[in-house]
């Protein structure tokens, strides 16, 4: 049987329309129950376009005071604690000196009892960040919220974000973190050998409508909320006070701002 | 052929030490696995509504729970949805850690039933923390 050219388009097109056609039938009836169940955002979760943290630094004077933040954040995250032993260490919050936050030329009139106060410092979930763009896997990925998360299942454990990051906000677990955990928040999972991680701007909470620990623990010290929505009390907090930023010259824009105006109480409700 | 019965003899021996695990096995099945649901949680939940009751039927659990584990995680890590309505339109939160564990309490007769049998270690409980039991 021998067909002319004609024909065989004909038939070469009829089989195509019906081959598409065939197949999205089949796609629509074999899609099963796992497509038509629904998923849905908590309707008590906190949303933000940007979210972002004022630390007030009048409420942070001693290392204990970082500390107290620190320990509960620790505490619910799972964050092992290697003691003394800097080459293991991980950190989602920690205390640091004024030069070592703040490098660079300052003011030299800049007020001496700032410069020997600890810095609380955490990860800026700056608006460029970094270590977004480094990352080959996207493991770390920028929230529409503003939120630099670390999605542990996709880390490969390259470390490129350690180094993009000009914070030192990211720490890579050298050993299994388990044994190092005092006592196990149950309902928060740990990290294994071999990942990066770095404060999350507890996504957790928000998504069940809570604060995030740090901000609950520090007693009004630390305010956060939506940087891009200019009726937020954290915009008005950047309006009226004076705030610096970690090296904003490096354009990767934190979201973490320091008041540093003397004693005086700022912020509203939290206040204590 | 050099030292011929040696060499037979030799390579009857190797045969049937090889294929040893085959025919000492032929006909014998083993032990199906049979995964328990008798935690605390799951019996209550049977008391109240009459029935035992995963967030979805058996039948679709038992093949697609992988699948769907992936999506939670991908939807809770990646997008921050952690609600899942089911095929009767109940909500769940999507937690291996909070959801599922809580009532599989009985990781060592559930989870690792199963995945023993099938010789599947899936690296969940690196990092996901698994419930604690009495070490049996």
């Amino acid at each position: 049987m021998s067909i002319n050219r004609r024909q065989f388009l004909k038939i070469a097109g009829i089989s195509t329309v019906f081959g598409l056609g065939g197949a999205s039938v089949f796609n629509a009836i074999s899609r099963g129950s796992l497509e038509a169940a629904q998923v849905l955002t908590d309707p008590q979760a906190l949303k933000a376009k940007r979210w972002g943290m004022v630390i007030d630094m009048s409420k942070f004077e001693t290392e204990e005071d970082i500390k107290r933040v620190k320990d509960i954040c620790h505490k619910i995250h799972n964050v092992p604690d290697f003691g003394d032993d800097k080459m293991h260490e991980i950190k989602w919050i920690w205390p640091e000196t004024f030069e070592h936050a703040f490098p660079g030329e300052h003011d030299e009139y800049f007020p001496e009892e700032l410069k020997e106060q600890p810095f609380m410092v955490l990860c800026n979930h700056c608006a460029q960040p970094a270590c977004v763009r480094v990352c080959p896997t996207k493991a770390t990925f920028k929230r529409a919220d503003g939120i630099v998360m670390m999605d542990m299942h996709r880390c490969i454990g390259c470390r490129f974000c350690m180094a993009a990051c000009p914070f030192g906000a990211r720490s890579f677990n050298w050993k299994d973190p388990r044994p190092y955990i005092k006592e196990e928040d149950l309902t928060f999972p740990t990290r294994t050998k071999g990942v990066v991680e770095k404060c999350t701007f507890c996504y957790e909470r928000l998504a069940i409508g809570k604060a995030p620990a740090c901000v609950e623990e520090s007693k009004g010290g630390i305010i956060y909320g939506d940087l891009e929505d200019p009726k937020s009390e954290i915009r008005e907090i950047l309006r009226t006070k004076y705030t610096i930023r970690r090296k904003p010259g490096l354009g990767t824009q934190p979201s973490i701002y320091y008041v540093i105006d003397g004693k005086e109480k700022i912020g509203g409700k939290e206040n204590v | 052929m050099y030292d011929g019965g040696k060499i037979i003899a030799g390579l009857i021996i190797f045969l049937a030490l090889v294929t040893f695990p085959f025919y000492n096995n032929i006909g014998k099945a083993n032990a199906k696995p049979e995964p328990k649901t008798d935690t605390p949680e799951i019996l209550k939940w049977e008391q109240e509504y009459g029935r035992k009751e995963c967030i979805e039927s058996k039948e679709f659990m038992r093949p697609n729970h992988m699948q769907m584990l992936n999506g939670w995680r991908d939807s809770v890590v990646r997008n921050g949805d952690r609600i899942y309505v089911n095929s009767t339109g109940k909500s769940f939160n999507m937690s291996l850690q909070n959801t599922c564990m809580h009532c599989h309490s009985n990781k060592k007769d559930f989870c690792d039933k199963c995945h023993n049998y099938m010789a599947v270690v899936p690296y969940c409980w690196d990092c996901h923390i698994a419930p604690k039991e009495k070490k049996t």
